[in-house]
């Protein structure tokens, strides 16, 4: 059996506005693309040490708000010319709710 | 004394001779140019780009009067050339001027044919080969509706599709079995048919025009076949002849055009001629590449310089239509007993073909997807072999075509702007030795990529090669596009966009969702275009704005309260305090701006704060008006003149909760002393006994410029009333995210002042920033307090436990 956490209704996030939910202390922003997408980042940037919540969403991407760092939504790699990864989190949809699948947190 | 060198035309060809000369002498001639129309040098093959919206009538100025100033040149315009005295070098013009020479250039140019047929002299038949023909043409658009272009080829297409984005309803009767057929086989021509016809182009092919019906204007066409058309408008657009009147009259040798050898001289002593009115070699041309190749040999000639001898041009052709790439160079008519490779994909609707001789390409025609064009045609130029290249891969993995990087690659001899013949070597020593860092720079120096514009990824790939990081965005708003503000702006407006997701795809933005730069922008410029119809798009505001608090570093906000005029009273303090206490606010401060800030306030904080201090939102955070910042004024002040407090007021009520490109800060001084600090005020008032003093486009950040004095009034209405013109202003002209300061610099004070002191258009102005207004000025607070919906989605966290399930 694996682990399963709800984190959020899907009708309590705004398209590509960021919803934070956070698990213990660990700090997650969810994202609803454009195309219907939810993904699941760690809100933390590891450039700039803020958060990444408040970022603009284009496509797969989120510029993040400090330094418009432009970060893959999918794999949470920063693109080039500059590097780092944030940690995404792969997420379980049931019946208009969100979950997060696995033990990654 | 220098040397008398004078052209007559002063066109394209022309000009860029007279540029060729500058570049290699400047000293050498006392330049004269003749023109015809009431225009300085512009780009006539930009014309159908100002027809379909896509630039206006100044865009397309590529040499404005002040260059002739700058380079001593005379220019004699709207007064052509009339006669031409060989045997004294005497050029006479129409109104009478003498000019004499000791080197006379022809560039004459052509004229556009006009079909020897009844009713070709009749009102609302045009040609379209000037600024006038084209604004004719607009004109026409705005009063009828019906229009037809006789002549399928390049310039016709595009007129067709420039009025049908005017609004006419366009059918293009054309002569020949398909459409360009010069330039295209009858594949590529049908493709281009059938896509045209998707976009609303109607076509009448095999089709000859006999007569003009209608009495003083057009109402119609008949053909040969007894059939008719109705219309309110006839665009002749089927080929050029040679200018070459005047120079028959003036004794030179002419036969389509005017006869020159490889080095561009005519058959009499110290006459030469270049551009459209030539014939070389018996080839007349009417593309610009052959004139900039002829202008370069004749410069040479001119100042002294071993010419290499012209030996005539290969032209290539492309649509300036959008959805209908192609690409055409070379031999593709007398194609018997030639090879052929082709490759047709009916899937995407994709075509090449290419005509071989001697294992050589002759010939090229490219639909669809045209970026290789280039690069054959480079190959055809050389004459290289294609034996061992690969003919056809279909169904590669995407990225493993030779695509337009192999730029890299090139020789430096090998042209990248066919339009204006500019090589690979002249842009890579303008980027080494200008240190030029973006495509709009290099277009400016070298003129790569400023006629159709094609070559621009690779003039970008080649700065990417040399610059690596170096390389800086053009004038574009951002990287997703090398639109800059104006021409984004002039395509919402022409276009009628009302969406960012519209603009991005209209406009073919790199990003189909737009970036952190242009989205916002983008919103900003939509709710100026279209007030009522443009519904303001939260995912693209910035962050602040979004949440309507200030972010701070780490991740909590600040809340600050509108007090208007920087006045407060006992209960509002109160209240604060209140609130401060309540919430646990880590830092409460007067802001600079003379108004009091919770800061380190909690996300899901926001909402209830708002609620309970039951204040409105300074818009400390925005793009906007701002606080108006004043000193306590006449009433308790000795030295106070106004009621700088009172005015200060009536000021943030009257123009609160409006976004400006950027933000606007305003402050009222009651005398000279100025303790607010007006002079560094986008919009600062200095009050005296018997009025007040308008200064604008102060700034105290990090460039500080001093405001100007703009004018000076007597009331307090007018100072609102300029106030609220000036605003109006900015926003219709001001880039997102450009100051005040820099934007009366880049509009000339002495341009906004005539402007703001006309009382007609501050009326406009006012009127229209009311309106702009009228839904959208409130307070945002508010909104959030009565929406719980909007609480919930943007201010609530979720927290959650982590608990753990074992297996």
């Amino acid at each position: 059996m694996t682990n399963k956490i709800f984190l959020t209704k899907i009708e309590t996030l705004l398209p590509q506005i960021g919803r934070s939910v956070s698990i213990g202390s660990k700090k997650l922003a969810l994202f609803q693309l454009s195309d219907g997408r939810i993904t699941a980042i760690e809100d933390f940037c590891p450039l700039t040490g803020g958060p990444v919540l408040e970022g603009t969403v284009s496509g797969e991407y989120l510029y993040e708000p400090l330094r418009d760092y432009k970060i893959s939504l999918i794999d949470g790699r920063i693109q080039e010319p500059d590097e780092g990864q944030l940690q995404v989190y792969e997420l379980l949809l049931e019946d208009g709710n969100i979950y997060l699948q696995g033990a990654a947190i | 004394m220098k040397e008398q060198l004078v052209l007559i035309g002063n066109g394209m060809a022309g000009v860029r001779l007279v540029e060729e000369i500058l570049e290699r002498d400047p000293e050498r001639y006392a330049i004269t140019i003749i023109g015809k129309e009431c225009y300085p040098n512009y780009n006539r093959i930009m014309l159908s780009n100002v027809l379909q919206n896509k630039m206006t009538v100044d865009e397309i100025i590529t040499n404005p009067y002040t260059w002739y100033e700058e380079n001593n040149i005379t220019l004699i315009n709207e007064d052509p050339a009339v006669g031409v005295d060989a045997a004294h070098k005497i050029v006479t013009s129409e109104k009478g001027l003498k000019v004499p020479y000791d080197k006379l250039v022809f560039a004459t140019g052509s004229h556009p044919f006009i079909l020897p047929i009844p009713g070709s002299q009749k009102d609302g038949v045009v040609a379209f080969r000037t600024i006038d023909d084209t604004a004719e043409m607009m004109e026409a658009a705005g009063k009828h509706k019906k229009a037809v272009v006789i002549g399928g080829g390049l310039l016709g297409l595009e007129a067709a599709k420039g009025l049908q984005l005017q609004g006419m309803d366009v059918t293009v009767v054309h002569l020949a079995k398909w459409l360009m057929e010069t330039q295209l086989d009858e594949r590529a021509g049908k493709m281009l048919q059938s896509d045209l016809e998707a976009q609303g182009l109607k076509f009448l092919l095999e089709h000859a025009t006999t007569e003009i019906l209608g009495d003083e204007r057009v109402t119609g066409l008949r053909f040969k076949d007894g059939s008719t058309i109705e219309t309110d408008l006839v665009v002749m657009s089927i080929g050029i002849r040679p200018a070459a009147e005047l120079a028959r009259e003036a004794g030179l040798e002419v036969n389509r055009g005017i006869v020159v050898n490889d080095f561009m001289e005519t058959n009499l002593p110290a006459i030469y001629a270049i551009g459209e009115c030539v014939e070389h070699d018996g080839k007349t041309y009417g593309l610009v590449a052959p004139l900039f190749e002829q202008g370069k040999v004749l410069a040479d000639v001119l100042t002294g310089i071993e010419a290499k001898p012209y030996q005539g041009s290969k032209t290539f052709t492309s649509l300036k239509v959008s959805g209908c790439d192609l690409y055409s160079a070379g031999n593709i008519m007398d194609t018997d007993g030639l090879q052929s490779i082709e490759a047709y994909d009916g899937v995407n609707g994709n075509y090449k073909k290419v005509f071989i001789k001697d294992n050589r390409i002759e010939g090229i025609v490219l639909y669809g997807e045209t970026s290789d064009g280039n690069r054959y045609y480079n190959m055809m130029k050389k004459g290289q072999e294609i034996a061992d290249l690969q003919s056809i891969a279909i169904l590669q993995a995407a990225g493993e075509e030779a695509g337009s990087d192999d730029v890299v690659a090139w020789d430096d001899e090998e042209t990248v702007c066919g339009c204006n013949g500019v090589t690979k070597g002249d842009i890579i020593r303008g980027i080494r030795e200008k240190g030029l860092t973006n495509v709009a720079e290099v277009g400016k120096v070298t003129k790569a990529g400023t006629s159709c514009g094609k070559c621009k990824p690779q003039v970008q790939t080649l700065l990417e090669h040399e610059l690596g990081e170096g390389v800086t965005a053009s004038t574009g708003i951002c990287s997703c596009t090398d639109l800059n503000r104006d021409q984004v702006m002039t395509q919402i407006y022409a276009k009628h966009l009302t969406t960012s997701a519209d603009v991005f795809k209209e406009l073919k933005f790199a990003n189909a969702e737009g970036c952190a730069k242009c989205r916002p922008a983008v919103n900003f410029y939509l709710n100026v275009a279209f007030p009522t119809e443009h519904k303001d798009e939260r995912q693209s505001r910035y962050v602040n704005e979004r949440m309507h608090a200030n972010i701070q570093k780490d991740g909590t906000f600040s809340v600050i309260p509108r007090m208007r005029g920087g006045q407060t009273n006992p209960q509002q303090l109160l209240q604060i305090a209140k609130v401060a206490e309540k919430y646990n606010v880590p830092l409460v401060k007067v802001t600079g701006s003379q108004r009091i800030g919770l800061y380190g306030v909690k996300k899901q904080d926001l909402p209830t704060i708002w609620k309970e201090l039951d204040m409105v939102s300074a818009q400390a955070y925005a793009k906007a008006f701002r606080s108006v910042k004043t000193c306590v004024g006449k009433n308790f002040c000795r030295f106070g003149t106004q009621d700088s407090m009172g005015l200060g007021i009536k000021l943030e009520e009257r123009f609160e909760f409006i976004d400006t490109p950027h933000k606007f800060k305003v402050g009222v001084s009651a005398c000279p002393r100025s303790c607010v600090e007006s002079g560094v005020k986008d919009f600062g008032i200095i009050c005296f006994e018997n009025g007040y003093q308008i200064y604008i486009g102060g700034n105290g950040g990090t460039e500080v410029k001093e405001a100007q004095l703009l004018t000076t009034v007597e009331t307090e209405e007018e100072v609102i009333e300029y106030c609220g013109a000036l605003l109006q202003y900015y926003r219709e002209t001001g880039i997102y995210a450009e100051r005040t300061a820099p934007w009366v610099e880049r509009l000339g004070f002495e341009a906004v002042k005539h402007i703001l002191s006309d009382a007609a258009k501050r009326k406009d102005l006012i009127e229209a920033l009311d309106v702009a207004t009228a839904v959208k000025r409130k307070d945002p607070w508010h909104e959030v307090v009565g929406d719980r919906d909007i609480q919930e989605k943007l201010y609530s966290i979720d927290r959650r436990e982590l608990v753990t399930v074992g297996d």
